[in-house]
């Protein structure tokens, strides 16, 4: 290839956004000034301090011509960013895991009466919201603009709108993180942000939807990649659950509190609605999208069955967004409606489980790989812990297993087969990939590394999941456990007292998780210093021949 | 470009779909049996679910399942037989005195299983699991009771609580004698030495002799002259070595200063006569009385 002169233009809707963000930095500054309320005026404070920061990133951007738009290239900038930010709040998130973890094992120890936003109660949402939305939610969005484009041979759509995306998502991570800290919560879980970050979040979400759809229609291949029905799928319907969980009242418009439309067991059921989805839109379907792209992609084999991916994708779709009642089994929920939630988790089995057929058959003709590439064994685990705790899943929803999983560790450890197993290995295997890919280099710094950061994290795992099977059948069946003269034959506090050891377990299995992420951010960081080497991916080059 | 035709993958045998995406492609494998016949039979069981049990909402109802299910019922068929397994000891509770639950063995038996469950529940958070209280939360273990400690005295305190705003409820209210300047600080730490010296513990004499007169004023009306206490007024005796809000100086000097007094709520309530009368019973049966 020649070198052409591309052309390249200003980025378009960079004064625009210049502009809004003037505007939006002085309603934010006038509404601290009016406001009497400590916590809005920290979170508009914060808006301001973005703005700011924004502003003058766009000026010098602007004048200095930073902003090049090279439309025969990848946008890659905001993929690398996105690499380093689920990195970045990955480590985050699993820290304060570990802290929490540790606060569950020696609650006297680690009680800090005089700072209230370090103790239990704050820092747990900011763990669960780091790794979810922080970790997960970067990561879902880095690889999103990433596959789009690849698989649709054109460059992202809304030229800067890509950026906005990624920063005023950080400002929400920031907002939404520093207000837990600070004790704002709407006491929604996996919701707890009050409704001002709920707006904030719901343009930020509006613009991604706009810039993954109108990649979409920009493509150049004549269908549509399964991974991207799954992206999808993930961002319309994350979009969704959102809005309508985060329908309230504000008591003020300069007031951080606000109370929601629905009342008892309805607002129950909408949270619970909400938070089922959140695990199957947000943690199963946007992974699956990761998976359908990433593990075809390393082992260099095709998709094992094109009708199922077909089949399972609408048949997850469909059924999934049922399964929330079975949250509420056992309350003010009418049975008719647990009964529904029940039935629906248990067919839901199978449609699952077309992804994990999908992903691990995928592998026929490249099982070698499992032996001689790391990086395809952490996705071949994460496809396996996938496929366990979608059956647990199912298992846990039928109504004489729930009433005596529900409130214990057994739930703790279900969420953490699927959030450290499925989520964390899977991202953990496209990022090992991606950094060499946006990097140009030919390599990962150590294979060595990997294989540490797999066995660490494995065992990490396993014995997080063991111990809380153990400690949450052993309070389960000890809530339940009544004296022959019909009285209650445990107290709470002995049940809590009872799980010590399996706590203690639980917080080593952690640490060893967020181990092996410091060895894989260590491993990044040295392949991104690695020499890079040429290759070509501009959107007018040839595809390279078909393997 | 990327239009391919289908073509026969080489390791699988398998045709291909004919699209590619970036490199990848997708074989044209049918859905496994296995997974389809799954899936149908899950489909199959929710369906006969969904016949047996309450499953789908109507206008103004929802179809009932042919087995008659129902949470509520369950709920009071549990309750009833609770109540039956209960029910002898239940009544023994009510008809006997506190006396002679504890005289019985087998009623005292099922009142000591009935005041451990209601304990550890209720009363541990602020007494500890074992009843042993700390600092501001009285020991229940040992044989010093601020408002006496036997049968009856337990279950009134239990029942109306300790400046609980119950109307019967026990009160006294030690005054802040530094905080409202009833004393000098001086003569609140002098008063430090006098209590301390009390216990028979070594103490500034000086200080002491200063507070003797002072002590008789101001607070023999509860703690008695010899400093001994009163149990009916809640009075602690300043003597035992026995310390609510702790033994030193600085501890004492501040509750000189302060006053403090705790809240224990009335559980009358809450808890039936009978538990009360259990809790009672478990209580003194644990203490040294």
């Amino acid at each position: 290839m020649s070198q052409l002169a591309k052309p390249t233009v200003g980025t378009p809707g960079a004064p625009a956004l210049l502009t809004a963000t003037i505007i939006g930095g002085l309603v934010f500054f006038f509404a601290a000034m009016f406001s009497d309320d400590p916590l809005f005026q920290f979170q508009a404070f914060i808006f301001v301090a973005a703005a700011l920061l924004a502003g003058f990133a766009l000026t010098a951007g602007l004048s200095g011509g930073l902003f090049s738009n090279d439309t025969d290239r990848y946008m890659d900038g905001v993929v690398r960013a996105g690499v380093i930010a689920t990195m970045f709040w990955g480590a985050v998130g699993m820290l304060v895991g570990v802290v929490i973890a540790a606060q569950l094992s020696w609650p006297n120890l680690l009680y800090f009466p005089d700072a209230g936003w370090l103790n239990f109660g704050r820092l747990r949402p900011l763990h669960t919201s780091g790794v979810i939305f922080a970790f997960g939610g970067n990561a879902l969005i880095c690889t999103s603009f990433y596959v789009v484009q690849r698989t649709c041979r054109a460059r992202l759509f809304g030229g800067v709108l890509s950026w906005f995306v990624f920063w005023g998502y950080q400002l929400f991570i920031v907002l939404a993180a520093t207000g837990y800290l600070a004790g704002i919560t709407q006491s929604r879980e996996y919701a707890e942000p009050e409704w001002l970050v709920d707006l904030w979040l719901t343009v930020v979400w509006v613009a991604y939807l706009l810039v993954f759809l109108g990649t979409l229609w920009k493509r150049k291949e004549p269908h549509i990649y399964v991974a991207n029905w799954f992206y999808l799928a993930f961002i319309v319907t994350v979009a969704l659950l959102h809005v309508v969980n985060n329908l309230a009242l504000p008591i003020s418009p300069l007031h951080h509190r606000s109370y929601s439309l629905f009342s008892g067991v309805q607002d129950a059921l909408t949270q619970w609605w909400y938070g089922h989805n959140a695990v199957g839109f947000f943690l199963t379907a946007g992974f699956l999208a990761m998976m359908y792209y990433f593990v075809p992609k390393r082992v260099e084999r095709p998709v094992y069955s094109y009708r199922l991916s077909i089949v399972h994708f609408w048949a997850l779709i469909f059924i999934y967004i049922w399964a929330g009642p079975h949250h509420l089994h056992y309350t003010a929920l009418p049975q008719w409606a647990q009964t529904l939630g029940m039935t629906f988790s248990i067919m839901l089995w199978m449609p699952s489980w077309g992804g994990m057929i999908n992903g691990l058959m995928t592998l026929s003709g490249a099982w070698d790989k499992l032996r001689t590439d790391p990086v395809v064994r952490m996705m071949v685990v994460a496809i396996a812990f996938y496929g366990m705790s979608t059956f647990e899943g199912p298992v846990m929803s039928i109504r004489a297993v729930n009433a005596l999983s529900h409130y214990t560790d057994w739930t703790i450890g279900h969420v953490h087969s699927g959030a450290l197993g499925w989520v964390g290995f899977i991202t953990f295997g496209a990022m090992y990939c991606l950094v060499p890919w946006l990097w140009k280099k030919d390599r990962l710094y150590s294979d060595k590394l990997v294989e540490w950061h797999f066995w660490i994290a494995t065992t990490g795992i396993v014995l997080y999941i063991c111990a809380m099977w153990v400690s949450g059948i052993m309070e389960g069946l000890m809530w339940r456990e009544y004296t022959p003269q019909g009285f209650l034959a445990w107290s709470f506090i002995e049940t809590v007292s009872a799980k010590h050891v399996e706590n203690v377990i639980r917080t080593i299995g952690g640490a060893m998780f967020l181990s092996g992420t410091l060895i894989m951010i260590y491993n990044l960081w040295r392949t991104v210093r690695l020499p890079s080497v040429e290759t070509r991916d501009a959107l007018s080059a040839p595809l390279p021949a078909a393997a | 470009m990327s239009e391919h035709k289908r073509e026969t993958d080489a390791i699988s045998g398998v045709e291909t779909t004919g699209h590619e995406w970036d490199g990848i492609r997708e074989l044209d494998n049918p859905l496994p049996r296995w997974w389809l016949w799954v899936f149908w039979a899950c489909v199959v069981f929710a369906i006969g679910y969904w016949v047996a049990y309450p499953a789908w909402p109507g206008v103004s109802s929802y179809t009932r399942g042919v087995l008659g299910s129902s949470d509520r019922r369950a709920v009071a068929v549990a309750l009833a037989d609770l109540e039956k397994v209960r029910g002898a000891g239940a009544a023994g509770l009510r008809d006997a005195s506190l006396q002679q639950i504890e005289q019985n063995p087998e009623l005292q038996a099922y009142a000591l299983t009935l005041g451990q469950s209601v304990f550890g529940d209720n009363c541990a958070t602020c007494h500890g699991t074992g009843g042993a209280g700390g600092k501001g939360y009285p020991n229940l273990r040992d044989d010093i009771w601020l408002w006496g400690g036997t049968l009856d005295d337990i279950a009134l305190t239990l029942k109306h609580g300790i400046r609980s705003g119950d109307p019967q409820a026990r009160t006294s209210m030690m005054p802040a004698f530094g905080r409202d300047k009833l004393l000098t600080t001086v003569q609140v730490q002098d008063m430090t030495e006098y209590v301390v010296a009390l216990s028979g513990r070594p103490a500034d004499r000086p200080a002491v002799e200063r507070s003797r007169v002072l002590f008789a004023e101001q607070c023999s009306a509860c703690h008695g002259v010899a400093g001994k206490g009163d149990p009916v007024q809640g009075a602690p005796n300043l003597t035992d070595g026995e310390w609510l809000y702790g033994s030193d100086r600085a501890a004492i000097n501040a509750q000189i200063h302060n006053g403090r007094g705790g809240v224990m709520p009335a559980w009358g309530g809450r808890f039936s006569p009978e538990t009360i009368k259990a809790l009672a019973v478990y209580i003194h049966a644990n203490s040294g009385q």
